[in-house]
This record gives structure tokens, sequence and C-alpha cells, in this order.
């Protein structure tokens, strides 16, 4: 069985003409990695939202398709029968830490779930341990930096040990530092598993790990496949931030410089180069 | 007399109200006419306490801050307004009005623009943000890019003298990336000062750099010069691809985009 599965999904919010997905087709494999880009507006929330049920639990509107995450229906269970196989962490982390401290932030998703005390105790401390925020249990979300929020809340979502993970734009309101250290986590959890949907514009931190790009414009995927691949065909199009190191690479290959791969950050770039520029100097 | 620098900063003093945490520590600077200045550093470091004091938001508890020669403490906050056009870093904070109309054009009815005039400039700010199909509609149901380019659009309208940004491309596609880019090199007043994450976008379209850290101004100069000189590591700023390709390469000049980089290895090769 397939992690996710979408079948010609479409979807137009209430009260819009437009459609906000039309016609998607995804698949994810169970432990992949897959990254969704493409401009503003083009349907990547819009995706995430229908695939943990959100859409159309809260959204209303007009739904054609079919979705299936780990063989659940989200057009037809609850958002909270799927909180146990699906985890979400969205844009903003003020939206979405609710309560006074760390560990009531954790317990939170559980305590509408019908879990018993010692159970809830347990996976407290598990994910406290598991994410390094036991010296944060007592803090308030509102005053931890913007990356401690964003662990906080991967944490939250991972709570009830789902077994796929989606964030929407995680990184967007965090330094570069932050981001790479809540990616970093990301990455680990993929390492041991989890399969991983995430959306972002800032590719370059993550091209090096991820299995699949999934490019989208105007509710439409319009390519996807191994981010090597699709990258190139992406090059010049606008649609997605091409990092400069694929766009260094597309340079110097013209000036007949060989690769054996297409580097996906500056590192795997110098790793492909250097050896044959050593003669250069 | 034609003065010089258009934003001067004295020994500039901050503490947020029942705070005894310093956010500023003592930062001095001039900022020229015509000055592209990009201020970068770790979150928490000042950069938007920095910005907040050139429009009058904030007032430095010693030191002062001087906007075209005149004290912002003594200075009307009308007059201010009217010459620093601020963009805040969450849309949340600025956009207030009913409809995207009423909020681009708010200002420009403010400092008593003809309607005419209000009416022509708000029309085209609105189509070239792509922001004209919702002018009827409230700014509080946009998306967070569409919110963002609402707060800039209802900025540049007026044309202010100088135009000041926090954070303008975070969540920014790249599309609008460039354009925000585009806009800042091709803008026409006395100086444009954002404050800034994204490194590269700063390589392409900034001449000069500060970093701020820990409330105080540690480095300033040329991109060229700052991304090359080992100001990023030093102060925990990510270094672009570009600069750390160049430098394992042992490409000279100093490259700040993939163009330069390219032709910069060309060059190498003939040599």
């Amino acid at each position: 069985m397939r992690a996710i599965e979408i079948r010609d999904l479409s979807f137009a919010y209430e009260g819009s003409e437009r459609l906000a997905l039309d016609g998607v087709n995804l698949d994810v494999e169970r432990g992949e990695f897959v990254v969704i880009a493409g401009p503003s507006g083009c349907g990547k929330s819009t995706l995430i939202k229908a695939i943990n049920g959100l859409i159309p639990s809260f959204y209303g509107g007009s739904y054609k398709g079919e979705v299936r995450i780990e063989g659940h229906n989200p057009a037809k269970e609850q958002p909270h029968e799927l909180f146990k196989v699906v985890g979400t962490v969205f844009q903003e982390p003020d939206t979405q830490l609710l309560t006074f401290s760390v560990e009531r932030e954790l317990a939170f998703p559980l305590e509408n779930s019908g879990v018993s005390r010692t159970e809830m105790k347990e996976l407290v401390e598990d994910a406290l341990n598991r994410f390094g925020l036991s010296p944060l249990r007592h803090r308030s979300p509102s005053e931890l930096s913007g990356g401690e929020q964003q662990r906080v809340a991967i944490a939250a979502a991972l709570i009830s040990k789902p077994s796929v993970l989606l964030l929407d734009e995680p990184t967007s309101s965090l330094d570069p530092r932050a981001a790479v250290e809540v990616l970093s986590v990301v990455h680990e959890l993929n390492r041991s598993g989890m399969t991983v949907v995430i959306s972002e514009h800032r590719l370059s931190l993550l091209l090096p790990f991820a299995h699949k790009l999934v490019v989208m414009n105007q509710g439409r995927i319009v390519d996807q496949g191994p981010p090597s691949e699709v990258i190139l065909r992406m090059a010049n199009r606008e649609l997605v931030e091409v990092p400069d190191a694929v766009a260094a690479y597309l340079g110097l290959k013209e000036l007949g410089i060989r690769f054996d791969r297409v580097p996906m950050d500056a590192h795997q770039f110098l790793d492909e180069v250097r050896p044959s520029t050593a003669l250069m100097r | 007399m034609i003065r010089l620098s258009i934003i001067e900063f004295n020994e500039v003093r901050y503490r947020y109200p029942l705070s005894d945490y310093e956010v500023l520590k003592g930062v001095t600077f001039k900022i020229k006419r015509g000055d592209k200045v990009a201020l970068i550093g770790t979150n928490g470091s000042g950069k938007t306490t920095i910005l907040k004091h050139m429009n009058g938001l904030l007032k430095p508890h010693s030191g002062n801050v001087l906007i075209d020669g005149v004290d912002t403490r003594r200075a009307k906050v009308s007059d201010l307004a009217r010459k620093v056009g601020m963009v805040f870093q969450n849309p949340n904070q600025q956009l207030f009005a009913q409809t995207c109309w009423e909020e681009v054009t708010f200002a420009m009815r403010n400092f008593s623009f003809p309607e005419e005039e209000i009416s022509k400039r708000a029309e085209g700010v609105l189509k070239s943000f792509g922001l004209w199909d919702y002018r009827n509609e409230s700014p509080f149901l946009l998306s967070a890019g569409e919110k963002k380019r609402l707060g800039l659009a209802s900025v540049l309208v007026y044309e202010p003298k100088i135009l000041v940004m926090d954070e303008p491309t975070s969540g920014q596609d790249v599309a609008q990336k460039k354009k925000i880019g585009e806009l800042i090199q091709g803008f026409k007043g006395d100086a444009v000062i954002v404050s800034t994450h994204d490194l590269d976008f700063v390589a392409r379209y900034f001449d000069r750099v500060m970093i701020v850290e820990n409330g105080r101004l540690v480095a300033d100069g040329q991109a060229r010069e700052i991304f090359y000189n080992g100001s990023l590591e030093k102060f925990g700023l990510l270094e672009p691809q570009v600069v750390t390709i160049s430098k394992g390469l042992g490409i000279g000049g100093n490259p700040l985009t993939v163009e330069d980089l390219v032709k910069e290895f060309k060059e190498g090769q003939r040599t």
C-alpha cells in the first residue's frame, strides 16, 4: 500500500469559480520525501489540506476525485480520525500554538482524542525527549524562537505517532539557521521511515535530501519526478527557485566542464567539480 | 546646501518599555542619497528595531536619529510618514482597511492628493502587483503572499523618498521576489533600506550590507567585500551558494551572482 494516493482531484473553494486544484494525480510511497513547489496561489497549501482532510471537512466547496492516505479516505472520515495517520505543521508557528507551556501544547491534541492519562504522559515525555524539548517543557510557546516554535509544532503534529508528516512552508518565517535546524529534524524523521510531504519556496535547503519534486501551477501538477531531473526542466521557467548551485552547473557545463550528476547544493557542486578543475590552478 | 546623508544614527540606544534589556547598544551609521542598504543578521539581533527608528515609530533612549537632517524626536509624525514609507514584515500589523482599494488609497488621502491622482495611482499599483481583481475584497481574505504585496503597494503608491522594508521577500515566490528586486533597483527616491535573511537576494540587488549582531552594527561595507571576508561565518549567517562555490574553486573577483561566477571561471580557464 502507498502512503498517499490522489486520483483526479479537483476542488474549488466555496464561492469561488476558480479550481484551486485541477485534476491532480499524485502517488507518495511510504518513506518518501516529497517536496511540493510552485508560485504563490498555485495550490500547494490546498493540496496539503486535501491530504489531511481539512478539505472537505472544514473548507466547503466542490470536491471531485479521490484521496487515500494510509488507506483512509479524508472525504469520508473526520480529521480527528485521521490524526492517527497524518500530522500537519503550518506556515506560521503562532497560528497553531495554543497553550501556555510546551508540554501542554504536546498534550493538547491527545486531550481531544480519548487517550488515557497514563498513555498521554508517556507520549508527551517521549516527544519531549525525541525532539530535544525537555529543557523547554515549562516555557510558553509564545516566548520561544521561531525555530523552537516550529520544533514544538512538529512534535505536537507527531504526538499520536502518525506515519505521514505534512508541512506547509514551515520555514518561511524563520531565519536561515533556524530553517536548517527545523529541516534537519524533518530529514532525520524521514531517515527513520516517516513519509514527508513539504511545500516550500526555498528549495536550496531541501533538494539535497528530497526523493521527489512536484511542481504545481494554477491548481495543476505541471511536473514531478527526481529533483535532479525536474529542476533542470524548471530552469528559466520562473515557477520555482532554481538553486544557484544548479544554475552554476548549467553555466559551467556549457564551458565544457563535466559532471557525473546534477549537484543539488554548493557542497555537491564542489565534490563534482574540484577534481576536474585541479588542472586549472 | 545639499545634505549628503539622508539618514543618520548617532550612538542610538533603545530598550523596549518595561524591559531592562537593551535591544540597541549604541548604533551609529550614515546613509547617503542613492544608497541601497541591506541589514542582515540573525533573528533578534535588532534589525527591525533599527528600521522602526527610521520613521519615528520608536525614538532612541539616548543618541539620536536624523532623517533628512531632522531629529525624529522633534519631527511631526505625519512629515516623517510622508518622507519614509515603511513596509512591515508581518502585513497583519500594517493592513487595516475594509477593502484593498481603501488600503492603497488611505495614505494618499491623508496627504491630500487630488482625487483623480489617487484613483490613477491606486489602479496602477494594484494592477502591477496582481491585486486588481481583489480591489473590493477585504485585505484579510488574501493569502499571506498577497497581503505582503498589498502592504508594499500601499506604501509605494504615494512615492515616499525613503523606502524601508522589513523582510520583503519572506514567503514570496520567484516571480514576486524578482519584481521586488527590480523595484528596489529602479527606486527613484533617496534611499532603500531593507532587513532580510535572503542573502542571494542581497547579492543581486544591494550595494551596501550592514551586519547587525546583538544590538550592534558589526560590519558595514560592499556586499562583495562582506560576503568574502569571513564576516558571514563569524556572525552565524549562512553563506550564499555562489560564495561557497567560488571560494571552493578558488575563483577570483568575488562574484555575487551565478552569471558573474561563470564569467570569472571562464577568465580563469583562459589564463
